[in-house]
């Protein structure tokens, strides 16, 4: 350690601080709890090869179908996205009357872009074909976690009363 | 330009040229670079940026407490410390951990009395009083969203996990509990987007604030705030496929990476913005996430008056005495007439 003098006086050179991490133990724990939760999604899924649901269209009805009649009244791409939004617009244009423009309907009344017109009903026209609402509708469903109210009614309810006649 | 507007309007057209990036990079078909290739780096540099800064940190010595203490702290045993004074200036491990608690869960910071202002005041002989006052409003915007922003990011898991875990099911439910508008309408992004609203609004209006508020500042605000809108704007009225955000997403989780084709630019535009937060992390002052476990000034017991503690920079100091500085200079003292402790 070679001392040094400036106008002030003598000093010694700074020492070199011993490079180490201090607080060690308690550093990695809180590094290594951080890693944890960071990387849950990693090790739940460790190992699993999760399968893309896919929805059944098994039913009586569609088998009956002509093959060129075979198809959703929009769009099979649009429908995954979109068929949520399609129903709000169902039932507000038949339960509030909201006579306004949309797209895709007007009214108890719906027209496909290939003019094909339908009822817009969830009950009788979607469940008409898709019947099998545990492998078509519940499969995606469940996959993305999400819990539709409209079954508190629209199936099981029909159901119910069906089976009560 | 002046200050602000300098330093607003880069961050502003920083987040703005990331969105257009995204999109014209997704209609350029840059799919797999924004779904799979970012996701993946963002992650890589969030997780290795952020050990490596707290190891940084830790290899530092903290040689002395430094108490700012808000509280009396432990003395004599007839000077009362009631628990809010112990909380504030714990005295042993117990309390260091309440008051960490407090810090982390709580904001015990932000609601302390950070403001000092003169207020108008007929009454008083000079017109104005001095008045020290806490941000109520800072602390409530603070807390409000980084709670939601929690929520926010652990509702996410649903894309992350197969079968998706219980409880984020159940935040589920609790978050969507006023079921108004279809689909149910999340109060976490509602507050989300308020609160980082009112805190943008706060930095931008308060001139105290906005004078030191730099590019950095208002960056991370303007980004959470593009991801919360982009996010709420794909929820709510732009849909696009979630089936094939959840293959995306567990796809990059179980390591086995697959693009789906059915996806919109506004979630990539989503995604690239949460990549960018992510890398962005590290370098930025959003690293107060661990610092808040690190700061000296929370996470250390008040104990200075009876623990000594030895600073590891310390070096022998070489002295120079009176007595050897009388022994060089005697001479010329006596010649001065100065008074000298040693004769000869």
């Amino acid at each position: 350690m070679a001392d040094y003098k400036n106008e002030f006086g003598f000093f010694a050179e700074r020492p070199k601080v011993e490079k180490k991490l201090f607080d060690r133990n308690k550093v990695i724990a809180g590094l290594v709890i951080f890693l944890v939760m960071i990387t849950i999604p990693l090790w739940q899924n460790l190992g699993k090869t999760v399968a893309a649901p896919v929805p059944n269209l098994d039913t009586p009805v569609i088998q009956k179908l002509a093959e060129k009649d075979k198809k959703c009244v929009m769009p099979k791409e649009w429908m995954r996205a979109n068929h949520m939004q399609m129903l709000v617009d169902w039932r507000d244009n038949v339960v509030r009357t909201k006579e306004q423009q949309v797209t895709t309907s007007r009214g108890r009344e719906f027209v496909a872009p290939d003019g094909k017109q339908y009822l817009a009903s969830l009950t009788n026209t979607c469940f008409e074909c898709h019947s099998n609402k545990a492998q078509f509708c519940d499969q995606c469903h469940n996959y993305v976690a999400v819990a539709p109210n409209c079954f508190g009614c629209h199936l099981e309810t029909g159901k119910k009363l069906a089976e009560a006649k | 330009m002046d200050f602000f507007k300098r330093h607003f309007f880069v961050a502003l057209s920083a987040v703005l040229g990331l969105i257009i990036i995204a999109y014209v990079g997704v209609q350029g078909n840059l799919q797999l670079l924004f779904g799979v290739v970012v996701p993946y780096l963002a992650a890589l540099i969030f997780v290795e940026g952020l050990i490596y800064r707290v190891i940084q940190w830790a290899r530092s010595p903290v040689p002395f407490r430094i108490p700012t203490t808000g509280g009396q702290g432990r003395t004599l045993p007839w000077i009362k410390r009631d628990l809010g004074e112990k909380l504030d200036n714990p005295a042993d491990t117990p309390h260091l951990i309440g008051r960490m608690a407090l810090e982390v869960f709580a904001f015990r910071s932000l609601f302390r009395n950070l403001r000092t202002e003169l207020v108008k005041d007929p009454d008083n002989p000079e017109g104005a009083r001095l008045i020290h006052w806490s941000y109520k409003w800072l602390w409530i915007g603070a807390i409000a969203f980084h709670y939601a922003f929690l929520v926010v990011i652990l509702r996410h898991l649903r894309f992350f996990t197969e079968p998706t875990m219980g409880f984020v099911l159940m935040l589920d439910h609790v978050d969507g509990f006023f079921q108004f508008f279809t689909p149910a309408v999340y109060l976490s992004g509602v507050v989300l987007v308020a609160a980082v609203g009112y805190l943008l609004f706060r930095r931008i209006t308060n001139p105290a604030v906005r004078y030191i508020s730099l590019a950095a500042d208002y960056f991370p605000l303007l980004l959470i705030l593009g991801i919360g809108l982009t996010g709420i704007l794909m929820r709510y009225f732009f849909k696009t496929d979630i089936v094939a955000v959840k293959e995306l997403a567990i796809g990059l989780a179980t390591l086995h990476p697959k693009l789906p084709a059915n996806l919109s630019a506004l979630f990539y535009v989503h995604l690239f913005l949460v990549c960018v937060l992510f890398a962005y992390f590290p370098f930025s002052k959003l690293m107060h996430a661990p610092g808040v476990f690190m700061s000296p000034t929370r996470n250390l017991t008040c104990n200075n008056r009876w623990v000594m503690h030895v600073n590891p920079w310390n070096y022998p100091v070489k002295f120079h005495s009176y007595a050897e500085y009388e022994d060089k200079f005697r001479d010329a003292m006596i010649e001065a007439g100065i008074p000298v402790e040693k004769e000869q």
